[in-house]
């Protein structure tokens, strides 16, 4: 109670509705993503008192999550890679003609996981961090097996064409610096530009932002296409209600998300695309995923949100970053001399209480402003392409460049684009790879870890009883395709 | 505890008022170079670790105390164990508007790593911030006291005894390397990315010991979870009153990281003096004393002659370290 005191003072609320506001904005421009945001600000925290810093960095983050939606569902190009599944039902949404929905369905599912997830955070702080701690690299690898599990299922009938799009973003995630031996692998002859790897974003923007236009201008050479998207407050209205259809699927991903999100190195990307994933297996119409099926938008974003406060966890009690926005965070609270880790909630209980009452109320108000903006967004979608294209092609530009700062992966960033288009006229999904290239590396230093402490014997992913479990999980999920393919087969043949 | 660290300050600050005096005064001698543009601050690790932790509390210093007329913007080059920071910074030579923040892979990977050609005598010292300090801690339920009961307990264990440490060939696997030697232990070392996660593989029983820094394992051991067993360092630190150094058991053994910052090579005279002025400033200031107490860190502001020969000394260190282990 203490902390809604602080919260609620006129300044770090003042703060909180700044941050939230700014935090959408940074997160619905393709690139430049609540990672780039928060480091940015930074600096500027020192104006504040250190609880109004965090508060206002943590509502930029928060902002930030509803935002990746915006992107995701408008033009179809994920912000941050905690908002690639979002693009799966909510891009195929807008294009239909129901972005609203698709939108007002986003906002309303971050808030429920946001809330869920805090409230989590408010009972069983101390005791999940004990099972954060317990996560081992063996588990983290088991948890990775689970997610790439996932999304064997979700690339559709052509497994052949999903695996061969995974293990091109595996291949690429590979490029760079071999994270055990230290030694630049892949780099293409020694160019400097490839020794930071392949980023996440210059793939996403490249394929999604770039392939796309190049896809559009081709559909659309002799007209231009305009969705229809209709706006009033009657179907803001309805569209809230309309939530109570997808509560099962949204409190489903908050719970999910939240548990992942709070295993360190974990963050909210793989959170959210289980989410999406389990949201399919268990729907009674899974065909109708991928094509704009509004749980396809509900389970991812409220497994990121809930995901991104899961994150602050391990920050607070363990001192370890969750994400890359919260190793941000982290080096902001050190240098407001607040250190984090297990003594945290004894020694500055006023802040952390602060803190987490700062992120009921931030999620309240992004929810509120996100609501408040829509119609500007829609009316993005009327625009004519003519005009959005060279708009789109600057904002991948900006995205391409921001987060590494190099010219060189604009270039990457334009080949991909090519790519993504070839890739898209094959027919093959695009999701798959990028989000091996973002899982890869998290994959691949466990799996090593793991093998280096069990002298290379793989049944140390078997023997502990947590990697276990989720392994034998993982397992099933694997297998699962396989069986219905044979199952439909055999049918066929009876038939 | 806290008398001792107040000495330490008491001693320290003088000095480094002193320091940044002179160099006020002899930079406004020189000539009123400033800079025409924001300036890159390159950090030779990614986002997060303890480097750019670090960084990041140099630029808030800078920007809080209004020491620079133009913004420093922090850009992360993490890649090839700083090979990719260290050819950024060589192709920027010349530049006035490049510096950079270095750690030991300044030495290390251009000796591992001839192929970059990177000459680092001629990058232009700008100044050093301080040394990190490193211990030998190990988890509280391993019983573990001193470091006869740990030499025993390695030795039993052969090389199912793990060591967590940040990157392969870097600090913490040269530390491990000192102590299999020392002792005639197998300790098997297992590299992860950062040192706040090392610190958390200890505190979660994921390995048997680590070689961390004071910062990155102070919040575990003030929670009663991690023990210090003995110090790379010549004196006991203030903080870890208890645990003795390796030179007083008898291995005569002394590992600092320097934590500097250093400008692109052929930087002008003015523009590094101006440089050198910044930062012997943040060093004076109360924020960056602070920290320096509070994360046991040590060492005083260099620059200029004193800094180029501390660097040529700590990389001659490093290479016989480097052929010792075999990683050269």
């Amino acid at each position: 109670m203490l902390g809604f005191g602080i919260a609620l003072e006129p300044l770090n609320l003042a703060l909180v509705i700044f941050g939230c506001a700014l935090g959408l904005f940074i997160g619905a421009m393709p690139g430049l993503g609540s990672v780039n945001g928060v480091a940015i600000l930074l600096p500027m925290t020192f104006l504040v008192p250190p609880t109004g810093a965090i508060i206002f960095l943590a509502a930029i983050y928060y902002g930030a999550m509803y935002g990746g939606a915006i992107s995701s569902i408008m033009l179809g190009i994920p912000g941050a890679s905690t908002a690639v599944a979002t693009t799966f039902d909510g891009r195929p949404l807008a294009l239909a003609g129901k972005a609203d929905q698709a939108l007002i369905t986003a906002a309303g599912a971050s808030f429920i996981g946001g809330t869920v997830s805090v409230v989590l955070f408010t009972l069983f702080a101390p005791p999940l961090a004990e099972v954060a701690l317990a996560f081992g690299s063996a588990e983290e690898f088991a948890l990775m097996m689970l997610a790439f599990a996932t999304f064997i299922g979700l690339g559709g009938d052509d497994i052949p064409k999903t695996l061969f799009s995974i293990c091109i973003g595996l291949v690429l995630s590979a490029v760079g610096l071999d994270i055990i031996s230290g030694e630049p692998r892949l780099i293409f002859g020694g160019l400097p530009g490839f020794f930071h790897g392949i980023n996440f974003l210059v793939l996403a923007i490249g394929i999604y932002g770039i392939g796309e236009m190049l896809w559009t201008i081709e559909s659309s050479s002799d007209g231009v296409k305009v969705s229809q998207a209709s706006f009033g407050v009657g179907r803001i209205v309805l569209h809230l209600k309309g939530l109570k259809n997808t509560l099962k699927t949204t409190l489903m991903g908050s719970l999910l998300g939240y548990f992942v999100g709070i295993l360190p190195a974990a963050g909210a990307t793989p959170g959210s695309i289980m989410a999406y994933g389990m949201a399919k297996t268990m729907s009674k119409d899974p065909d109708s995923f991928g094509k704009g099926n509004i749980e396809g938008v509900a389970a991812p974003e409220s497994a990121n949100n809930a995901a991104s406060t899961g994150s602050m966890l391990p920050m607070l009690t363990l001192g370890i970053p969750g994400s890359p926005t919260t190793a941000i965070l982290l080096g902001g609270m050190v240098i407001w001399g607040l250190e984090p880790g297990p003594m945290l909630f004894v020694e500055h209980q006023d802040f952390v209480w602060a803190l987490i009452a700062s992120l009921y109320v931030a999620n309240l108000a992004a929810m509120l402003i996100n609501l408040a903006f829509i119609p500007a967004f829609i009316a993005i979608l009327r625009t004519p392409f003519t005009i959005l294209a060279p708009i789109i092609f600057v904002l991948c530009l900006v995205g391409g460049y921001a987060p590494t700062q190099s010219l060189h992966d604009i270039w990457l960033m334009l080949i991909f684009g090519v790519v993504g288009y070839l890739m898209r006229k094959l027919d093959y999904p695009l999701a798959p790879a990028v989000l091996a290239i973002v899982l890869g590396p998290l994959a691949e230093t466990s799996m090593r870890q793991a093998l280096i402490m069990s002298d290379g014997s793989l049944m140390i992913f078997f023997e502990r009883p947590i990697s276990g479990t989720i392994m034998g999980i993982a397992i099933v999920l694997f297998v699962l395709p396989a069986a219905k393919i044979y199952r439909s087969s055999i049918a066929r043949k009876n038939n | 505890m806290s008398i001792v660290s107040k000495k330490l300050r008491n001693m320290v600050i003088p000095v480094a008022v002193a320091v940044a005096s002179t160099l006020t005064f002899s930079t406004s001698a020189v000539a009123e170079w400033s800079p025409k543009k924001p300036i890159d601050f390159v950090i030779m690790a990614g986002k997060g670790g303890g480097a750019d932790k670090m960084a990041r509390l140099m630029q808030s210093v800078i920007e809080k105390h209004g020491l620079s007329s133009k913004p420093f913007v922090p850009i992360n080059k993490p890649g090839g164990s700083g090979a990719e920071a260290l050819l950024h910074l060589k192709s920027k030579k010349g530049d006035n508007h490049t510096v950079m923040v270095t750690l030991n892979s300044f030495y290390t990977t251009p000796l591992r790593q001839p192929g970059l050609g990177v000459d680092i005598s001629t990058f232009t010292p700008v100044g050093r911030m301080a040394e990190d300090t490193f211990l030998l801690w190990v988890n509280v339920d391993s019983g573990i006291e001193n470091i006869d009961q740990f030499v025993a307990a390695a030795k039993a264990a052969g090389s199912d005894w793990l060591m967590a440490g940040t990157g392969k060939g870097q600090e913490d696997q040269l530390l491990t390397t000192f102590l299999n030697k020392a002792y005639g232990l197998q300790i098997k070392y297992v590299p992860f990315k950062g040192g706040g996660r090392v610190a958390k593989e200890l505190a979660g029983n994921h390995c048997n010991s680590t070689v961390n820094n004071p910062s990155e394992q102070l919040g575990f051991y003030e929670a009663g979870k991690t023990r210090p067993i003995a110090s790379f360092t010549p004196n006991r630190l203030p903080l870890f009153p208890d645990a003795p150094t390796f030179r007083e058991l008898g291995k005569d053994y002394v590992y600092f990281m320097q934590r500097s910052v250093v400008g692109a090579p052929g930087m002008s005279d003015e523009a590094a003096a101006y440089y050198r002025d910044v930062f012997a400033r943040v060093y004076a200031t109360d924020e960056w004393q602070a920290y320096m107490t509070k994360k046991s860190l040590m060492g005083g502001f260099l620059t200029g002659a004193k800094l180029k020969s501390y660097w040529a000394r700590e990389k001659a260190i490093h290479e016989v370290i480097l052929k010792d282990i075999g990683e050269i």
